[in-house]
């Protein structure tokens, strides 16, 4: 079985993110940025079910701008066999890659779609759901647990009120939440051997899709500073100002 | 020289990555347990830091000088103890081997050491003999196959869990052509080791005496299967590690500013942020602009090294230079840290300690200014 997963570039986790002067998103000029962290979670999770001889191939595939190719470099590093560039300078918006995502998975036939829950830089959490729309394949989303066997995914997901475990029928889509595993570190070894591993770079007509932006950006804003407290001088004053306050 | 600036960018963010992630946290266990923790060896086995100077062929990342810079410049950020342990594969137990080894001495050696399956290391100084190089006494007899090795080696980094020692012995009359560099694997009849030292700082690098008692080892041992090229030897393998050393030092002093600066702005005295008041500001300017002039000189020169210049002298400046810098940049750090930085549990306590080895060990700083001197005047 072939595995797809997708992984996008963002701004690196441990950036202080910076709104542009005009609102019209954040500063990405000569700032750090790296494969999301959940996408990392889902390549290491595709890495794992293939040393587990569930995988045959891996296959990683980003839509972004030409650097996405150091994100994809870092995928192979991992363990991911061949990469797939869908070069754009477009923003790239949920609805627009998960058209693309549907072109990418009509030409590779993979068994299993692996992605991030979401993208921590707009923190969407639509690709994976749509894509499987779009396919009608079955999805599990906010995975901590995923077992394959034989036809059958067996994915266990965090919901609001604890744990739920589902049976997908696959082709399906599995969407990985931040316990699912530890990724590795890429080998020092490894990241050289990347380079040798193939890389396509393809355009998303050749999918027969659009990144043409369908949403609008209204405003960006930086959230609001923390307000200074305020000193009660003993409990009786901490209760009774909880109490005029609403929260007990 | 860099041949892949993409490549050395995902190789350099990996290190820092695990550097931060991994190592930084496992510091206070290190300083409290005197010893490195058997998972994280592994680690580091695994992210293949062992064979970072060995040549590709061999199994290594065959990195050049500016590479090998850049990734000594993240490795110095946290104890120096981390650094040590892949320091002698990848600086002084190996690079012996690939100078002026024989084919079959890189082929059996090399791959294993690039592996980090086993650990090499650097057996010159003795009980009478640290400055003085040419002078050692450890004598090595010719006997039919054999040689037969006594005496003794003092302070030697990695003996307690090394493999295989490039030892330097006299087979020949005084000085420095009666030196010989052989290859004595740890389970050589004969070779035993002393206690292990307590220093003042860098905890979890282990050092210790190696004993040699009629320690016998085959005549193939000879690196490069020649008498008397050891002192030669030694000073190749001493040469390219000095731009090592400088880089952890730059590394290390960058580590002691950042620290500086995040003290500096959370601690607060006469109502203020310590890092408003000018007379803390100034000691800052000073390690941060200390700490750049590190970094450059040692990229520089590492840049001269690769295009195949003789850069002895610029080796030995940015040796001395950086880790009396270190020592300077440390010693401002705890002065920042007033009283809390000379708390066991402060990090900057234990890099003050950590740093002083730097200005003594692979040359002391008198050493290295004899060489530059030296080298200025014969030039």
């Amino acid at each position: 079985m072939k595995v797809l997963v997708p992984v996008k570039r963002v701004v690196d986790a441990n950036v202080k993110v910076r709104v542009k002067g005009d609102g019209s998103g954040v500063e990405l000029a000569n700032v750090k940025m790296a494969m999301n962290p959940f996408d990392e979670i889902a390549v290491e999770e595709a890495i794992r079910l293939k040393d587990a001889g569930k995988v045959e191939e891996i296959i990683v595939v980003s839509i972004g701008p030409a650097q996405a190719q150091e994100t994809l470099r870092t995928a192979l590093a991992m363990g991911a066999d061949r990469a797939i560039l869908v070069k754009t300078d477009e923003t790239a918006e949920p609805l627009g890659v998960a058209k693309v995502l549907k072109g990418v998975v009509d030409a590779e036939k993979p068994g299993l779609v692996i992605l991030g829950k979401q993208a921590i830089d707009d923190d969407a959490n639509q690709t994976g759901q749509m894509l499987a729309a779009l396919l009608g394949w079955a999805q599990g989303t906010f995975a901590s647990k995923v077992e394959i066997n034989g036809d059958k995914a067996k994915v266990t997901r965090e919901v609001d009120g604890g744990l739920q475990t589902i049976d997908l029928k696959m082709p399906a889509i599995v969407t990985v939440d931040l316990r699912l595993n530890q990724p590795r570190y890429a080998s020092l070894p490894n990241i050289m051997k990347a380079k040798k591993k193939p890389l396509d770079e393809k355009s998303a007509a050749d999918f027969g899709a659009d990144l043409k932006p369908r949403l609008k950006v209204v405003k960006t804003e930086e959230p609001g500073g923390r307000k200074a407290g305020v000193k009660v001088k003993d409990v009786a004053e901490l209760v009774s100002s909880l109490k005029s306050a609403g929260v007990i | 020289m860099i041949r892949d600036s993409q490549l050395l960018d995902q190789l350099v963010t990996t290190v820092r990555r695990f550097v931060r992630e991994r190592l930084i946290p496992a510091e206070p266990g290190v300083e409290q347990e005197n010893a490195i923790p058997g998972a994280i060896i592994d680690e580091m086995r695994d992210l293949g830091l062992f064979g970072l100077t060995i040549p590709e062929a061999y199994g290594g990342l065959g990195l050049t000088m500016e590479e090998e810079v850049m990734v000594a410049l993240e490795l110095g950020y946290t104890s120096p103890a981390f650094r040590s342990v892949i320091g002698t594969n990848n600086g002084i137990g190996s690079q012996g081997i690939i100078a002026d080894g024989t084919d079959e001495q890189k082929q059996y050696w090399l791959p294993r050491l690039a592996r980090g399956e086993v650990i090499g290391s650097f057996a010159l100084t003795e009980p009478d003999v640290g400055s003085d190089a040419a002078a050692i006494k450890t004598a090595a007899r010719r006997q039919g196959k054999n040689y037969i090795l006594n005496g003794t080696k003092r302070f030697i980094t990695n003996a307690p869990i090394a493999d295989v020692f490039t030892l330097m012995a006299r087979t020949g009359g005084e000085g420095a052509s009666g030196i010989t560099a052989f290859l004595v694997p740890r389970n050589s009849p004969g070779l035993s080791l002393g206690k292990i030292d307590e220093k003042m700082g860098q905890r979890g690098t282990r050092t210790c005496d190696v004993i040699l008692e009629d320690c016998v080892v085959p005549a193939d041992a000879i690196i490069g299967g020649v008498e008397g090229q050891g002192f030669k030897t030694a000073m190749k393998v001493l040469n390219r590690g000095r731009l090592h050393i400088a880089a952890v030092c730059v590394g290390a002093a960058q580590r002691l500013c950042d620290e500086s600066v995040s003290y500096a702005r959370e601690r607060k005295q006469f109502g203020k942020a310590i890092g408003e008041h000018q007379l803390v500001q100034a000691m800052l300017a000073e390690s941060g602009t200390e700490c750049f002039a590190g970094r450059c000189m040692v990229i520089e020169a590492a840049r001269r090294m690769d295009s195949g210049a003789r850069i002895i002298q610029e080796a030995a400046s940015c040796k001395l230079y950086c880790s009396e810098m270190v020592g300077r940049v440390a010693d401002r750090a705890v002065q920042i840290h007033g009283g809390s930085g000379y708390m066991r549990d402060s990090a900057v306590e234990h890099f003050y300690r950590d740093v002083r080895l730097f200005r003594l060990y692979e040359g002391t700083s008198q050493i290295q200014q004899i060489i530059i001197a030296r080298e200025m005047l014969n030039a």
